[in-house]
């Protein structure tokens, strides 16, 4: 996690896009100024940033979906779960599934776990969009290729 | 009216919080209920999932942007019961949606 340019997502583990399902590593790091602050003396990842961990792999996911040609933006979050603590050091693994796609907008269910321990879960709706400049999609492609994304996946089927 | 429109009218009800007596065949889910483009993303998921269908939003916003339908079209609660009892329609034959 590269928690100062909100990249959440290490790593993509396994992306199917017959099934319509992504699994993403995330590691938590093990010091941070938002830790310091949340909690003092009890340090935890925020909700909100669980959430947009679960976001962000739902995202990667809808991109190889949509073959790289839209971006998916935020739109509702319905069902944010918080059911555990997720600490410092911690390896974030995360699995989103495409459970609707619509005209303009598609809807994922993410879960996140630590081991088999399942911290988070959410229903999260995107907008899909072209994209809004030509720097974004190479950018997006540069991050793909970070953190593995199978491109040979979304270009040869 | 068609039980259509009355399953819609149920889901723009729960969806927007809007109650459900003020909904009526003859109201605009823009003009008159004042549905957004967020929460109609959410009404459109709640009638894809209830229909089995995929509603063809990009293509009725072009073609309302585009002068060749209006809003009413697409948008009055009676007619979209009837554009979406033609989706399902198409769908059963496998014409597609």
């Amino acid at each position: 996690m590269d928690l100062d340019y909100f990249k959440l997502i290490d790593r993509i583990v396994d992306l199917n896009l017959g099934e319509r399902t992504i699994v993403v590593e995330a590691q938590v790091p093990e010091k941070h100024t938002i830790f310091e602050g949340h909690f003092p003396g009890f340090p935890i990842m925020p909700g909100v940033l669980l959430t947009e961990a679960m976001a962000q792999s739902s995202g990667w996911l809808l991109l190889g979906v949509l073959k790289f040609t839209r971006m998916p933006f935020l739109a509702i979050v319905k069902e944010a779960k918080m059911r555990g603590f997720v600490s410092p050091g911690q390896l974030l693994t995360i699995e989103a599934k495409v459970e609707h796609e619509g005209s303009g907008f598609a809807v994922t269910k993410a879960k996140g776990r630590v081991g088999k321990e399942l911290k988070c879960s959410a229903e999260i709706t995107f907008g899909l969009s072209p994209f809004p400049d030509p720097a974004f999609r190479v950018h997006m492609d540069a991050m793909a290729k970070k953190i593995g994304f199978p491109l040979q996946a979304v270009t040869h089927d | 009216m068609s039980s259509t429109y009355e399953q819609i009218a149920n889901i723009i009800a729960e969806t927007c919080d809007i109650p459900r007596d003020t909904i009526t065949p003859e109201s605009h889910a823009i003009d008159d209920l004042g549905i957004d483009s967020l929460d109609f993303l959410d009404i459109a998921f709640a009638i894809d999932k209830a229909f089995g269908i995929k509603m063809p939003l990009e293509k009725w916003t072009q073609e309302v942007n585009d002068g060749k339908a209006t809003t009413e079209q697409y948008f009055v609660l009676k007619n979209l019961a009837d554009r979406i009892d033609e989706l399902v329609a198409a769908k059963s034959a496998g014409t597609g949606a």
